[in-house]
């Protein structure tokens, strides 16, 4: 008996319909956000991840009542990110039915307010959601360093350290997307992956990059995620997430079948 | 006739949303309630007792509305089912936040997992115990009905339960340690997954439960 690798499919939503960029340029229109999520649940999805990237302040609302309308039809764990900057936003996702809300720029700019909603909502539903490249030149040691603004703006922050500071903050789980990877379909980045997960205790989620299902295996097996988070890949139907299950499984790694 | 009734335990604790939406979702012909007005709770023909959070917060305000005297008077009468922190709060104390009495339904305790946690195999395991792990039934019960043995469920806490009284035990589950993560006794069920957050076995049970009559 143990605990199942998780496959989580991600919803990129903006102004309540699922899109993925490509390196967040040139955009796909994949449908209605409510579908979508309904039809990765009766795949045998572990649990949606939803990424708002709606910029205005109207748009949020069309947001909350997308989230209310999956949480009414899926009966998986649902976690929202994106736009989560205040006491306030965490409550009115968790209110509308998510289980847990991802933080990420909040969290550099304030990282006080991860310890608060921690404290506040439990860290259970408290995600901190990290975007990282690596800044090491050949030949150096390996060094990675958190970036903002969608991966245009470098922090001088450590990731490794950044991690382990908001998990003492009371982060419940970690969302580590490989900044330098994500929409090349080139694979996670292995061994950032492989330097948080062992940095820090609880579970961490390895996002950006997936374009096989190899990519999915080695997250898991030498990156020792806990989790792994795609889009496209399942968005466009080249994989069903059943097919993800039976190729990990098949390569010894537990799913939940 | 007039339809049946199941009771949401709201005393301020985060979400209810889900639990509510999932009872409907299975109950065509059950009224949901979320409320944490005594009188409504004691009037309907079940009751949920949720949870989520910090077990102190969940037991200041569990003590301050006085939900532990309505949680033991539905259970007289009535099939109650308790889940995650919900479950946690019927135990007589528990270790988180440097301990916290908690309502003493079901003798025994609520105990951090240890850093580090590991596996049989030696490997670290991560806490919180978060995602899909396997349920083993220890006996038949009527809530079981239907789901297969060593099902998943999904699980999301940091502290687990240990009962005094083996015999009130009706599912485990090994995480580094064995969790006894589903109780019985008389009307009331407890369960240490989120039954509104497990997909189709998660359904079945909550279905059961509505067709539940308590006691057996």
């Amino acid at each position: 008996m143990s605990l199942a690798k998780r496959i989580i499919p991600c919803l990129d939503v903006d102004n309540g319909r699922v899109v993925k960029g490509v390196n967040f340029v040139g955009i796909r229109d994949a449908g209605d956000p409510v579908e979508i999520a309904k039809r990765y649940n009766e795949q045998g999805a572990d649990e949606i991840t939803f990424l708002d990237i709606t910029a205005t302040h109207e748009g949020r609302d069309t947001t909350v009542h997308t989230v209310e309308h999956i949480a009414e039809e899926v009966f998986i764990p649902l976690t929202v990110g994106g736009g989560i900057r205040t006491v306030d936003d965490i409550r009115t996702m968790l209110n509308a039915g998510a289980d847990k809300v991802g933080i990420n720029s909040a969290a550099i700019f304030n990282p006080d307010f991860v310890k608060e909603a921690a404290e506040r909502f439990g860290s259970q539903c408290i995600v901190v959601a990290i975007d990282a490249k690596q800044v090491s030149a050949e030949g150096e040691p390996l060094r990675w360093e958190i970036f903002t603004h969608g991966g245009r703006k470098p922090t001088g922050i450590d990731a490794v350290e950044w991690s382990e500071k908001m998990v003492r903050n009371g982060a419940g789980e970690i969302l580590l997307t490989s900044m330098d990877r994500d929409g090349t379909k080139n694979g996670f980045n292995l061994p950032l992956t492989r330097a948080i997960s062992d940095a820090v205790s609880v579970p961490v989620i390895a996002s950006g990059g997936v374009g096989n299902l190899d990519h999915l295996v080695d997250g898991v097996i030498q990156g020792g995620a806990d989790a792994v988070l795609a889009a496209s890949i399942f968005h466009f139907g080249e994989y069903s997430v059943p097919e993800a299950k039976r190729y990990m499984a098949e390569r010894g790694i537990t799913v939940r079948l | 006739m007039a339809k049946s009734t199941v009771a949401v335990i709201d005393y301020g604790m985060g979400n209810l949303h889900s639990v509510a939406s999932a009872l409907k979702h299975v109950g065509d012909d059950v009224e949901v309630i979320v409320t944490g007005d005594a009188d409504k709770i004691l009037a309907a023909d079940r009751v949920v007792f949720p949870g989520v959070g910090a077990i102190r917060d969940c037991m200041s305000e569990i003590k301050r509305l006085g939900v532990g005297e309505v949680v033991a008077e539905a259970a007289k009468t009535k099939p109650l089912l308790a889940i995650c922190v919900g479950m946690q709060a019927l135990m007589t104390r528990s270790e988180e936040n440097n301990g916290i009495d908690c309502l003493d339904v079901f003798a025994g305790d609520v105990k951090f997992f240890g850093n580090p946690l590991n596996d049989v195999n030696g490997d670290q395991l991560k806490v919180p115990h978060m995602g899909w792990n396997q349920l083993h039934q220890v006996v038949e019960h009527p809530l079981w009905s239907d789901i297969e043995q060593d099902e998943r469920f999904y699980f999301v806490h940091s502290y687990y339960v240990h009962a005094e009284d083996e015999s009130l035990v009706v599912g485990t589950t090994d995480y580094g340690v064995k969790i006894h993560t589903a109780l019985h006794r008389d009307n009331i069920f407890a369960t240490q997954f989120h039954p509104e957050k497990s997909s189709t076995a998660g359904l079945k049970l909550l279905g059961n439960f509505l067709r539940w009559d308590g006691q057996s």
